[in-house]
């Protein structure tokens, strides 16, 4: 049933329109392909109520997914908390603040989970039998677990000085990992070269063109779970830049489908200071992306020096009348814990890069103080809990013995760090 | 190989979409001592590789990467990198990963 709206894919520099076969350039321009459907008949087909009465996960906005038939990889991923948290927008200082709370995507607690469904099931409609990513570790975790359940083969690159939870949480599944010398681009890069030579699906690769699409549904779940409209400010991390334009892409294709009221949307960019060739060409009024030779920040799923997706980036963030920030370590993790603090919701670097930059983004007016903000939460913190060693005291260690307990609270409210409230 | 300092002949990679303008070979041999004498080199043994490379005003095309050795041209020297036969060049789509 997918076919009628999937249509083909198309060079974005171009135009040039190319058959749904796993390439990912142009052959002219080397620009990227982007899939493209029909949209007058995606208009006629979908209402809210029939999506609203369908299972909640990402597949519900299926017709927007460059499919030719049912998803068979990654069935119960996405539709993943919106959380209104009174608290944060406090902290902020902005009116309203949500949470998309991608921390808790099924099965590997990230967005990842959701670009990896989609070029899964699109890889074995295509009939492969391996597959294959570059990553800085949320990607690699997801493609793991998936093509586990599968019954894919696998193998995926990773940088080989990652957080020891994110190499764990790939080779549990027994994928093979294959762990590279240097920073993310130059696995990207050897990753190209591969894709090359060996006819195997690699999801941002050969793939991406159907992979960068499952990033749309977050956007998607945003405005129904908003009540069906679409946000004034959506702040999202940056590593490609391809997370930003495809949230974007959701939202204009919501209203091109009448699914929202058209609505003004602006869209915010965050990147690590260590490594911020888009929010850095963003400041400077250009649209040439320098790259970083050497990222150096501890948000590793966020350091791309050569962002594949920045120079659209930069677009989508001009021309929606939102801006780009970023965000240094200590701030980031000030981030973590302002998050955690105030919503219950541990985020990973990532999230607390997202945090900070959309703090600096309020403060300084970019998002006005009486706006509504959601924030996108794209990584569980658990996966990167090593950065917290030495920034959160370590707990207090008592006997086992009552008095030393009464002592350590009494303590605590001489200096009112609890609320003065016992039992009696 | 008259001239081995300026005329060396050197292994390039030649990425998938270019390959029908190679004969299909994903590895060639051009001569030239910088990146610059290679890609020129290239476009005179494979007629049309050019225009895809190039835009109009003769700059390397947003999308397009090169690399010596693993490393992007854009951290040495860009077209003015120097090269030699022992070295790896590859050109190499832009637009992945993220």
């Amino acid at each position: 049933m997918q076919t009628q709206f999937f249509a083909h894919l198309r060079c974005r520099e171009c135009g040039r329109l190319y058959p749904k076969e796993a390439i990912h350039v142009c052959e002219w321009d080397f620009g990227p392909l982007e899939a493209i459907y029909d949209y007058e008949a995606i208009r006629r087909h979908v209402s809210r109520k029939r999506i609203e009465s369908r299972a909640p996960t990402m597949w519900r906005y299926r017709e927007f997914l460059p499919l030719e038939g049912e998803p068979s990889v990654g069935t119960q991923v996405g539709f993943t908390p919106l959380v209104r948290s009174e608290r944060l927008a406090k902290a902020l200082g902005v009116r309203e603040a949500y949470v998309k709370n991608d921390t808790v995507n099924y099965p590997t607690l990230s967005f990842k989970d959701r670009v990896v469904a989609i070029s899964l099931s699109r890889a074995k409609e295509m009939g492969f039998t391996t597959v294959a990513c570059a990553s800085t570790g949320n990607l690699a975790n997801s493609v793991a677990a998936n093509a586990a359940s599968a019954g894919l083969e696998s193998y995926v690159l990773i940088p080989s000085d990652l957080e020891a939870s994110k190499v764990l949480g790939s080779l549990v599944y027994g994928t093979r990992v294959v762990g590279i010398r240097g920073p993310y681009d130059k696995v990207n890069r050897l990753c190209s070269e591969i894709a090359g030579k060996y006819q195997w699906a690699f999801v941002n690769v050969n793939l991406r063109p159907y992979y960068a699409e499952g990033s749309k549904t977050m956007g998607f779940e945003i405005a129904e779970q908003l009540g069906w409209r679409l946000p004034a400010h959506t702040v999202i991390p940056m590593a490609s830049g391809s997370l930003l334009t495809k949230i974007a892409k959701s939202y204009q294709e919501m209203i091109d489908t009448e699914l929202v009221e058209k609505a003004p949307f602006a869209i915010y960019g965050a990147q690590a200071t260590g490594c911020n060739p888009i929010s850095d060409a963003f400041r400077k009024g250009t649209e040439l992306v320098q790259p970083v030779p050497k990222p150096q920040t501890i948000a590793k799923s966020l350091a791309i020096g050569t962002p594949a997706d920045g120079y659209y980036a930069i677009q989508t963030m001009r021309k929606s009348g939102g801006a780009a920030e970023d965000a240094s370590d200590e701030e980031l993790l000030e981030g973590i814990r302002l998050l955690a603090e105030t919503t219950g919701i541990f985020a990973e670097t990532a999230g607390g890069v997202t945090v900070a930059c959309a703090r600096k983004l309020i403060a300084s007016g970019k998002i006005p103080k009486d706006g509504t903000v959601v924030l996108c939460i794209t990584g569980h913190g658990l996966k990167t809990a090593e950065v917290l060693t030495g920034v959160l005291a370590p707990p207090r260690v008592i006997e086992p013995s009552l008095r030393e307990f009464d002592r350590l609270v009494s303590s605590d409210l001489a200096h009112a760090s609890i609320p003065a409230k016992m039992e009696t | 190989m008259s001239d081995l300092t300026t005329e060396q002949a050197i292994p390039v990679r030649i990425p998938t979409p270019l390959r029908g303008l190679t004969g299909n070979k994903d590895l060639v041999s051009v001569r030239g001592s910088t990146i610059g004498e290679l890609l020129e080199d290239l476009q005179t043994q494979f007629p049309g590789i050019g225009e895809r490379l190039f835009d109009q005003t003769g700059a390397l095309r947003r999308f397009v990467a090169i690399y010596v050795n693993g490393e992007d041209i854009r951290f040495l020297q860009d077209q003015k990198t120097p090269v030699c036969s022992e070295d790896e060049v590859s050109i190499v789509p832009a637009v992945a990963g993220g």
